[in-house]
């Protein structure tokens, strides 16, 4: 999907790395590819071709994700 | 149109259907005993037909459940082609709950999905060698992803489905396979506190399925993307048009009227000639917007689908002028009938985004507010040469 990109810098996306515990699903869940893990953390490596679709902060168990798109 | 609350317990409630969803075999014909073979007979309750797509009912602890074929038959291909042509694609729903495919005991997989028949008809035929329970989420008719947005393939639905289908009598273990785009509605540990089952995210596409389970449940690299190939991109192009004919008839309203206003106050034979050009024009924005652009998607060099579809309505608009008869315009009417044809375009294009799996809201929001007034400007101009054009 590289060959496929919108707007840079306007997703909403947020990862705090401190409450992040390492369980890896936000990596399975991302239909893009925005997740790495490192060092037993996630870690955003590729934050414009985030869509704001959710899914991460939906399955994210210690709440270290979110996303806030305004109308939608 | 879900059969949920079905009102016989003891038969095989669970793959009938009392109206027409896709194509079924008529009443009559299902009321001829001896017509079919006795397997589908031994079916027939009066007030449902039987869905075509099931072979046959099995026997569990949790009662009958239908056991669906893995191949579509001519029926579900002409519907197929049909939805994809927007033709009923709102009511193309099979009954939510629990199914079967091949022979699948207490420790086969529960495969779960969305009672879009397309979706389900996708699911289906990617089995055919497989055994595994399949359980239908109740997402109105619309697809895994766009439900999971929607909040219909929701941890709620999915909760309530384990229950209302038994599902724990049926298997031993507490697993089930959710496709990962689903994610979007579901909440892994949500599922596991308030039904006891773990949630696995599977493929994104189905066809990866098997795959996925001779793997022992982990994907490979590729599983997980999602792509958006020429392919795929085509097949959506005849809804994207139909969506637009209901505004577009509206337009065409607008445009008569407003090709009629002439140096006679109003001119019936003016508003007809000027009008099917005006319609011309209209119509090869739409062909730009909706078609062309999203085939070459990713071959016009801008990340803006609104100035994509600008790029490509300038070709048409181009096209369309160099194709009408020289008598047909003057100057001024042929930069209405380019700026007609680019504003349309430009919006279907823009349009288009709803339909991408890669736009963010966000990045659609921050696109509509620049394109917006830039679409109008061009539409007010196109209608004011328009009028002039005609003294």
């Amino acid at each position: 999907m590289k060959e496929f990109r919108h707007y840079e810098e306007v997703s909403t996306l947020v990862l705090d790395k401190d409450k992040c515990i390492g369980c890896t699903l936000c990596t399975q869940v991302c239909p893009h590819h925005v997740f790495e893990m490192a060092d037993r953390k996630a870690e955003i490596v590729d934050f414009n071709a985030c869509m704001e679709c959710g899914a991460c902060v939906n399955n994210c168990p210690s709440g270290a994700l979110s996303v806030n798109p305004g109308v939608g | 149109m879900t059969q949920d609350n079905s009102p016989s317990p003891s038969g095989p409630s669970k793959g009938l259907s009392t109206s027409g969803i896709g194509i079924m075999p008529s009443m009559a014909a299902a009321g001829h005993a001896t017509a079919g073979p006795d397997t589908e007979a031994s079916h027939d309750r009066p007030g449902y037909t039987l869905c075509k797509w099931v072979e046959r009912f099995m026997g569990t602890p949790a009662g009958q459940v239908p056991v669906i074929r893995t191949q579509l038959d001519t029926g579900d291909r002409i519907a197929t082609a049909l939805v994809r042509c927007g033709i009923n694609r709102h009511r193309y729903m099979v009954a939510p709950g629990l199914y079967a495919v091949g022979q699948p005991d207490a420790g086969s997989e529960v495969l779960v999905t969305a009672n879009f028949k397309l979706t389900f008809d996708h699911l289906r035929t990617q089995l055919p060698d497989i055994n595994a329970w399949v359980l239908v989420l109740d997402t109105k008719g619309v697809n895994v992803w766009c439900a999971a947005g929607k909040g219909t393939f929701s941890t709620g639905e999915l909760v309530r489905r384990i229950a209302a289908s038994d599902l724990e009598k049926i298997v031993t273990h507490r697993r089930l396979i959710v496709p990962q785009l689903g994610a979007t509605g579901i909440s892994a540990r949500d599922v596991k506190s308030r039904s006891g089952f773990r949630v696995v995210y599977g493929p994104v596409r189905a066809s990866d399925l098997p795959r996925f389970l001779e793997n022992k449940r982990r994907t490979d690299p590729g599983m997980r993307d999602v792509t958006f190939t020429f392919l795929e991109r085509i097949i959506l192009t005849p809804v994207e048009v139909q969506i637009v004919l209901k505004p577009a008839l509206l337009t065409a309203l607008v445009l008569f009227i407003l090709s009629g206003i002439g140096p006679g106050i109003f001119s019936f034979a003016s508003a007809w000639t000027r009008g099917l050009t005006g319609l011309g024009a209209m119509a090869a924005g739409i062909l730009s917007g909706a078609v062309v652009t999203p085939m070459l998607l990713p071959f016009i060099p801008v990340k803006e689908f609104a100035l994509k579809g600008i790029i490509s309505g300038c070709f048409a608009a181009t096209a369309f002028l160099v194709a009408l008869p020289t008598s047909a315009a003057t100057f001024v009417t042929g930069l209405s009938l380019f700026l007609f044809t680019v504003a349309v375009s430009s919006f279907l294009a823009m349009n288009f985004t709803g339909t991408t799996p890669f736009t963010s809201p966000s990045g659609v929001e921050k696109e509509m507010k620049r394109y917006i007034p830039v679409q109008l400007t061009c539409l007010v101009l196109s209608s004011g040469f328009w009028i002039y054009g005609a003294f």
